[in-house]
């Protein structure tokens, strides 16, 4: 059953058109690749799958509700609630400590303090985060901070996990544990993942890969997907 | 190297001489494999006739010998056909191959960027079974399933930056 569905999308920024028609869709619990050169439109795709953006034309469903018309609130409800998301940057307060960035969004869902941060400890074992929780995120190597985010990201149980080129800023065996811990907790929680990636070797943790090549989404066979929901 | 193969490709777009097609064989792929002898090369053509891929289309009297004038066959046509559409198994060192299916593909129009496509999608399958098998361990099977994986990412990246520059290489090769 689909969780999540774009359909015929199109979004310009000036000029430049970056998605043409792009049409796809994910399964529950499925872990999808979204692969494609740079400036093809990919991050733009993930941006409008998750009500970042509102595409200019074409329909976003989710959980068969439509996204794209909701009011800004709405979909910022549904962000927090039903949606995590992992970047490569810049995404942790650097001031707070781990278990406090991982807390976060639990906090902001007025969640009581003592249970978010009981969730939040609960994840440091999990993503080999062990005895750091009392550390400012600050100052975290690159591989460590991921793995906060990735907490952060997931401890709210989102339904789908947004990830943008979430290894992109690590080296080749710290991308791979944290490649490995997010696939692993994706599948433990039955999250549905969107994976953005130029990385073939990211892609290979997912179930299947779609490319989105000048704005439109092509599957297997190089032909521009057709779906109905 | 698919050297039969590859003169059926050279002569599907014209009939040609036995020297001709060696010359244009050396310039496009001598120097990513090997140069081609001419044993080898009228060996490979008297089999392809033998198999009833080519034809001799004429013999025309010189000062020397008569020299055979080849052209290809409806099932050589199939022959290359078949051959260009379907992926190699994803194993290192492919690109001489691949490089040999996008020239002759360009060469003879048809959809070099599909099979570039289909050669692609192959690859990532072997690469999840690869990944697969590097997280099941023990680290020995780990460490080759990562060998496989870093050489199918390099001809990965080969298949991108040759997508992306099909119609300057087209451009380039046009005879």
């Amino acid at each position: 059953m689909n969780i999540l569905t774009a359909d015929e999308l199109t979004k310009s920024f000036g000029s430049t058109a970056a998605l043409q028609g792009a049409t796809m869709s994910l399964e529950r619990g499925e872990i999808l690749a979204v692969m494609g050169p740079s400036g093809s439109g990919k991050s733009t795709l993930l941006h409008c799958l998750a009500g970042i953006f509102t595409p200019d034309s074409g329909e976003v469903w989710f959980a068969g509700r439509r996204l794209d018309t909701l009011s800004d609130t709405e979909r910022t409800v549904v962000r927090r609630k039903a949606f995590g998301f992992v970047f490569q940057f810049g995404q942790l307060v650097p001031e707070l400590t781990v278990a406090d960035n991982i807390a976060l969004p639990l906090l902001l869902d007025r969640i009581s303090r003592k249970a978010a941060y009981a969730a939040a400890a609960s994840w440091l074992p999990r993503l080999e985060l062990d005895g750091l929780g009392a550390r400012r995120t600050g100052e975290l190597s690159g591989g460590q901070a991921q793995r906060v985010a990735l907490a952060r990201a997931l401890v709210a149980q989102p339904k789908v996990l947004f990830a943008d080129e979430p290894t992109g800023s690590l080296d080749t065996l710290t991308g791979e544990l944290v490649m490995d811990l997010l696939v692993g907790s994706a599948r433990e929680e039955g999250t549905t993942v969107v994976l953005v990636t130029h990385d073939a070797r990211v892609a290979a943790y997912a179930d299947r890969e779609v490319t989105v090549r000048d704005g439109q989404v092509v599957d297997r066979s190089g032909v521009k997907v057709e779906v109905s929901r | 190297m698919n050297v039969p193969t590859t003169l059926l490709g050279l002569l599907e777009s014209e009939p040609s001489h036995g020297y001709e097609l060696k010359r244009e064989y050396d310039e496009l792929f001598g120097a990513h494999g090997r140069a081609l002898s001419f044993g080898q090369l009228y060996g490979t053509l008297a089999r392809l006739e033998r198999d009833g891929q080519i034809s001799v289309y004429g013999a025309e009297p010189g000062d020397g010998p008569e020299r055979k004038r080849y052209a290809i066959t409806a099932s050589g046509v199939t022959q290359v056909e078949t051959w260009l559409a379907e992926p190699e198994k994803p194993e290192p060192m492919l690109q001489a191959t691949l490089f040999v299916k996008v020239v002759l593909a360009l060469l003879s129009d048809r959809p070099a960027a599909d099979y570039l496509d289909v050669q692609r999608d192959a690859h990532l399958d072997r690469m999840r079974e690869l990944t697969v098998m590097r997280k099941a361990g023990p680290l020995s099977r780990s460490l080759l399933a990562d060998y496989g994986l870093f050489h199918l990412e390099a001809d990965l990246r080969w298949i991108d930056i040759t997508t992306a520059r099909l119609d300057q290489l087209r451009n380039e090769i046009a005879r």
